[in-house]
């Protein structure tokens, strides 16, 4: 527990003085600057690179609901695609049977994920840690099978899902569709960034990291700790859903299959990769998830052309390894490994005190760790 | 003699201009495709729920090597880029997105699975790149007014369910039909063509429509649903686990009516040995493919050539495994479009070859079934010859049977 807290702490510390600090403006106007650069290139894949820009920004809104539970708030959540896969749907059913415009489902999709996310957090409450994350764990399983539900299948599609029409930019943008998607889901991630970011540095968010670092205490303080809980359960729900919702947007196609566990579980390894409770490292997870399944099956390929190999080389096991490495070369993720970074090389000059040791955070300890001691 | 001269050059020029212009009319090439190359795409579940499906692509690009081996399409080689998608549509929207854009493939070839190739079907139309024999049976990938650009290959579930609608009326001459179906739009297809097979008179002859949900645990109510409707003749159109469960229950209560059996849960492995041999006597089913578990065509030459292929280039796959007999028919089926296309490799090209096959023969395929398309006919197989199974294997009976779409 006191390992998570120190790395957490040092992790908070450059979230809350630098998040939207100078360097997190400049970061910002750089993604809001990207599409411009269709100006400068005469790339074909120009506009694949755009959706995969969504893609990216899609997932770091996801693990940074995800983050404000985990990192934040520590209670350990395996079901999020659940929520994602909800924010989605609903998105998909009023665009298609009430006719809604696509942004408006936005804040839709949003308040219909913070109420389920806030019922399931009461009976949730009764459960910590590992029991948590079991029971969350049913929600990603059941979540699929249930939108193939009979009763709910005329809204659903059932199994064959929901085709969506993809948003026509406005003409006086004068930008492609993909340019368009990429800036709304921009702007809906700094949206979402800035009220979390907000959110942490008032009261509430002291309240909620201070349920983290140590529940009972937090208690004797006079922090209605089971409503925090909820609440934050309700929230980080509601980001995750907006996730979805632009993803069905930019998809244009839901479907039960999309929403699988692997989908859960890989919004957890974006969030442990790009940090816990580092709001940057959120849009590093983002990148994570998308990019190195992909890299893994390249570096599958090719091994196996340049080593001539007879049998394929599982693409998955070079994910598991690629992510072995990174956890032992950064075990407290990219943003903690840039954090002892800096602070080894200000540690030549000042004392050590504030570094975090750099193997404070095991992977398989992580779940337990974050447990508050009750 | 000047003027001659002069008639001379003249004709010289002409046939230097008619000679490049033949030159630039003969090698005309979309994205993917050089003088020494042609791309082609793919997205295909290795991993995930679905991953037994994979065989098919390892056949393919096992196959494909042999073609580039031997000098491939008409001096080109084929580079073949097949992607897992996990069966999961986004992870296909954007893994296809890369193909088309980043990589510039000709085409996409054989990518599986329903959910996974609708997630792709406007943007391929929109974008004018060949879906190219999709491997899915849902009928909808044959329509070629809506969506040029998109083609399936198997024997559609509306085709099958048409033909085993009218053998049923004609085997048993008193029959009160009984459906059996799950919920989606597979089973749908096949209650279209099962409608369309009975006719309205037929029709009149369906006594129970038991529908279950994929979700249900077992199909053991609706059996006895149909059982007291008083059902002789038993359509099953139901997926694996739900076909096995449905045979074993009808034999328990004693259940004995004419059987017959959708292609999707036609696997001995899969279905028929779980549901027990000696419940299964009899149970008639439709095929299109030859069955390797056949010892019928241990001599045929195409079955022989395929064994080879399998022993030499595919060594690591089970040649048991049903994918890699579909697996290697589509790919003749694609190198025979390619091969047609000669110099002339644009998309548009690919998409009218594709569309005029002409009583075309493919190895594996069962005799006498043959690849006819039109552009206004997009579904490439539509005949199938039933089978009954007896002992622990299927056997062939009665003619091919055909479903022409006009």
């Amino acid at each position: 527990m006191a390992a998570i807290g120190s790395m957490t702490a040092s992790a908070n510390g450059w979230a809350m003085k630098r998040g939207f600090g100078p360097v997190a403006i400049l970061f910002w106007i750089l993604l809001a600057l990207l599409p411009m650069l269709e100006l400068v290139t005469d790339d074909p894949s120009f506009d694949y690179y755009m959706f995969m820009g969504q893609s990216m920004l899609i997932y770091a809104i996801a693990v940074l609901g995800l983050n404000l539970l985990i990192g934040f708030n520590g209670q350990i959540s395996l079901g999020h695609s659940a929520f994602f896969a909800l924010g989605a749907y609903t998105a998909a059913i009023m665009m298609t049977f009430a006719g809604w415009p696509f942004w408006a489902t936005l804040p839709i999709a949003a308040a219909v994920c913070f109420g389920a996310g806030f019922l399931f957090g009461f009976p949730a409450l009764k459960l910590e840690g590992h029991y948590l994350a079991l029971a969350t764990f049913t929600l990603a399983i059941a979540v699929p099978q249930l939108l193939k539900y009979k009763p709910i299948a005329p809204w659903t599609g059932g199994v064959g899902g929901v085709l969506l029409e993809k948003p026509e930019p406005p003409e006086w943008l004068g930008l492609s569709v993909d340019q368009y998607l990429y800036y709304l889901c921009l702007i809906v991630a700094m949206l979402m960034f800035w009220l979390v970011f907000n959110l942490l540095r008032s009261r509430s968010g002291l309240a909620m990291m201070a349920i983290r670092d140590h529940t009972m205490a937090a208690g004797t303080m006079g922090v209605d700790t089971s409503m925090y809980k909820t609440v934050t359960f309700g929230i980080s729900a509601a980001i995750t859903g907006v996730a979805g919702s632009l993803s069905a947007i930019t998809i244009a196609y839901v479907a039960p299959d999309s929403f699988t566990l692997q989908l859960a579980i890989s919004f957890l390894v974006g969030l442990v990769v790009g940090g816990l409770a580092s709001l940057p490292g959120c849009l590093i997870g983002g990148a994570f998830i998308v990019l190195v399944q992909n890299s893994a099956q390249s570096i599958s390929d090719w091994m196996k052309t340049s080593f001539a190999l007879r049998y394929d080389v599982p693409a998955w096991a070079i994910y598991g390894v690629l992510l072995l490495l990174l956890m032992y070369v950064m075990p407290t993720g990219v943003m903690g490994g840039i954090t002892v970074l800096r602070h080894k090389i200000a540690g030549r000059r000042s004392t050590r005190v504030n570094a975090p040791s750099p193997t404070v955070v095991r992977p398989g300890k992580t779940a337990g760790e974050t447990t508050p001691a009750a | 003699m000047q003027i001659n001269r002069r008639t001379a050059l003249l004709g010289a020029a002409a046939i230097g201009v008619a000679g490049t212009r033949h030159a630039r009319a003969a090698k005309n090439y979309g994205p993917g495709v050089t003088d020494t190359e042609i791309k082609i795409g793919q997205t295909m579940p290795y991993s995930g729920n679905a991953s037994a499906y994979g065989v098919a692509g390892r056949t393919q690009a096992a196959f494909f090597r042999m073609i580039n081996d031997q000098g491939g399409i008409n001096g080109r080689k084929i580079n073949f880029i097949s992607l897992d998608d996990g069966y999961s549509p986004p992870k296909t929207v954007e893994l296809t997105r890369q193909l088309v854009e980043r990589d510039q493939v000709l085409l996409m070839f054989y990518s599986l699975g329903t959910q996974t190739n609708t997630a792709i079907h406007k943007y391929m139309n929109q974008k004018k790149v060949p879906q190219l024999f999709v491997a899915t049976g849902a009928s909808k990938w044959g329509n070629p007014k809506a969506y040029p650009w998109t083609m399936g290959w198997s024997p559609d579930y509306h085709t099958e369910g048409a033909i085993h609608a009218r053998a049923i009326l004609e085997a048993v001459p008193d029959a009160k039909i009984g459906i059996l179906r799950q919920n989606d739009d597979m089973g749908n297809d096949y209650l279209d063509g099962i409608k369309e097979g009975l006719g309205a008179d037929g029709w009149k002859r369906v006594v129970a429509d038991a529908t279950y949900e994929v979700t249900d645990p077992t199909v053991d109510s609706q059996i006895l649903q149909l059982r007291n409707a008083g059902v002789n003749a038993f359509l099953n159109v139901s997926t694996p686990k739900f076909a096995a469960q449905a045979i074993k229950k009808a034999a328990e209560i004693g259940w004995k009516p004419k059987h017959h059996l959708m292609s999707v849960s036609a696997s001995v492995g899969a279905v028929l040995r779980p549901a027990g041999f000696e419940n299964a006597q009899g149970i008639v089913t439709a095929q299109y493919a030859k069955d390797v578990s056949d010892p019928a065509w241990a001599n045929a030459p195409d079955y022989k050539e395929w064994k080879a292929f399998m022993d030499k280039w595919n060594p690591t796959i089970n040649p048991f495994e049903g994918s890699s007999v579909t697996g290697y028919a589509s790919a003749v089926t694609l190198v025979h479009v390619l091969t047609q296309c000669g110099d002339d490799l644009t998309r548009e090209n690919v998409m009218k070859q594709a569309a005029s096959m002409h009583q075309l023969a493919i190895p594996m395929l069962l005799p006498g079934i043959k690849l006819n398309t039109s552009p206004t006919d997009y579904y490439p197989i539509q005949s199938v010859q039933l089978a009954r199974f007896e002992t622990d294997h299927w056997v062939l009976f009665g003619e091919l049977q055909s479903r022409d779409v006009a």
